[in-house]
């Protein structure tokens, strides 16, 4: 099983740190790398480092973007006095393809865990304080923060902590309906599922 | 490893748990008869999983599990008790995460402790009932409760009753403790302590080591004295575990201590 050529296995090496492949998953892909045409492999390599390059996080709502602001932040239809907070990037994709939510995003990256050690000031979550205080009173004031966290034990230690913080006069602070099933990750919900659970959103 | 069969049934309760591949979750589980054990519940962070709202940490929950080569695999899951309250409290949440985080960390794999299991369930419990009221009540206490039975249980009692240092019996006065000679130590002793031990603090880790939780009256302790003993039991438990435990620090964080 040893593989005996320097770049091969710094190949395999560099695929099992990704997550989700074990070393078995790395040896296939190295070897499927081996085999397949230099253009091809040549385009992977582009794609990974175009990603790394061009991609950058929203200096607003912290969504991953190309440009800063993001094409949400600066969409003038969107509706700027609400914000839809959220884990992941990938949640806000799965909340726009429910079409429902027409107003602006914060990503936390993450979510509170004390055993993971993840706290406070691991997420944005000072960030979203202050979008909201500065806001305060404009013609932009937020009316209200809709908390999207997943539907599990860490999404609500989340929201049972920001909430307090967010507390302030005229706005609402909502979180999703219980509609979603306990346990799971936004991102896997189904789109009726979801847009349901948004409708549905009740005041924390 | 106790022998186990090739499909076992257990009660068990999420300790910790992590994310594995495209959707599946690695729990960290304790159960009264087989100890801490670890297992793999797959497709678990799908919302369409019959087996993940079953496998919330602090849910009791009753489990079918087949052994695998590395890891068992969860087959099967039923929530027997969920203890709700504590999502929307803070604090009393992040005292859950902490007795499960000291489990956890004290327990090796397959070591059951039936009575230790008890005590956890009865601990979540009570943060449950607790949740909402102040940080600073029961649960605050129920917590210095746990940390005294789990080094109990674990063998690493402090000695309150003789000095660690000499043995002769304490009196109520201000003593000395050190975690690294094993307890409390006498006037005398004391310059080889680590820290001072007023006679209040004294009184309360003796109370709450000698005491069953249903016979400890309601405390009312002064800030310093709870520093205090909160203090001692840190130092024994780091002693021990050589590491400070992650979701302690939450429990003193801006915005979690006071909420
Ligand atoms: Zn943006
Ligand atoms: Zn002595």
């Amino acid at each position: 099983m040893q593989p005996t050529v320097a770049p091969v296995a710094a190949l395999i090496e560099e695929f099992a740190k990704l997550p989700g492949i074990g070393p078995k998953t790395a040896q296939r892909l190295t070897f499927f790398i081996l085999r397949s045409p230099a253009d091809q492999a040549r385009r992977l390599a582009e794609a990974i480092t175009r990603v790394k390059e061009s991609i950058i996080q929203c200096s607003t709502c912290f969504n991953i973007t190309e440009t800063d602001p993001c094409a949400i932040c600066s969409n003038p239809q969107r509706d700027r006095g609400a914000i839809c907070v959220v884990e992941e990037p990938l949640d806000v994709l799965a909340l726009e393809k429910t079409g429902v939510f027409k107003g602006l995003y914060h990503v936390l990256h993450g979510a509170l865990s004390p055993v993971e050690g993840i706290g406070p000031r691991d997420l944005r979550i000072d960030e979203l304080v202050a979008r909201v205080r500065e806001r305060a009173g404009s013609d932009d004031a937020v009316r209200e923060v809709i908390l999207a966290t997943n539907p599990n034990y860490e999404g609500d230690y989340t929201v049972a902590y920001i909430a307090p913080l967010l507390a302030q006069q005229d706005m609402k602070v909502t979180r999703l309906a219980r509609g979603l099933p306990i346990g799971g990750d936004l991102e896997y919900a189904d789109e009726g599922t979801l847009g349901r659970a948004l409708e549905g959103r009740r005041e924390v | 490893m106790p022998l186990h069969p090739r499909v076992y049934s257990t009660e068990a309760i999420v300790l910790r748990r992590t994310d594995f591949g495209e959707a599946d979750r690695i729990l960290t589980l304790f159960s009264p008869a087989y100890g801490k054990l670890r297992a793999i519940a797959k497709g678990s962070r799908r919302t369409t999983s019959r087996l993940a709202g079953h496998l919330e940490p602090f849910t009791r929950t009753q489990l079918l599990l087949a052994a695998g080569r590395e890891l068992d695999i969860v087959t099967q899951a039923e929530g027997r008790e969920r203890l709700d309250h504590l999502r929307d409290d803070v604090w009393h949440a992040t005292g859950a995460w902490y007795v499960a985080e000291l489990v956890d960390r004290f327990l090796e794999d397959a070591d059951p402790h039936p009575r230790l299991y008890a005590r956890f369930v009865h601990t979540l419990r009570l943060l449950d009932d607790g949740a909402s009221a102040p940080a600073t009540s029961r649960g605050w206490l129920a917590l210095r409760h746990f940390e005294l039975h789990l080094l109990d249980e674990l063998g690493y009692r402090p000695a309150l009753h003789t000095c660690a240092g000499c043995e002769t019996p304490l009196r109520p006065e201000e003593n000395g403790f050190s975690a690294e000679l094993g307890g409390a130590l006498c006037p005398a002793c004391s310059r080889y302590a680590q820290r001072r031990m007023s006679l209040g603090a004294f009184k309360v880790l003796r109370l709450l080591q000698m005491t069953e939780w249903d016979a400890v009256p309601r405390l009312r302790l002064a800030s310093g004295e709870r520093n205090e003993v909160e203090g001692i039991l840190q130092s024994v438990l780091r002693y021990h575990l050589d590491r400070e435990l992650k979701s302690w620090a939450f429990l003193h964080a801006p915005g979690i201590e006071g909420a």
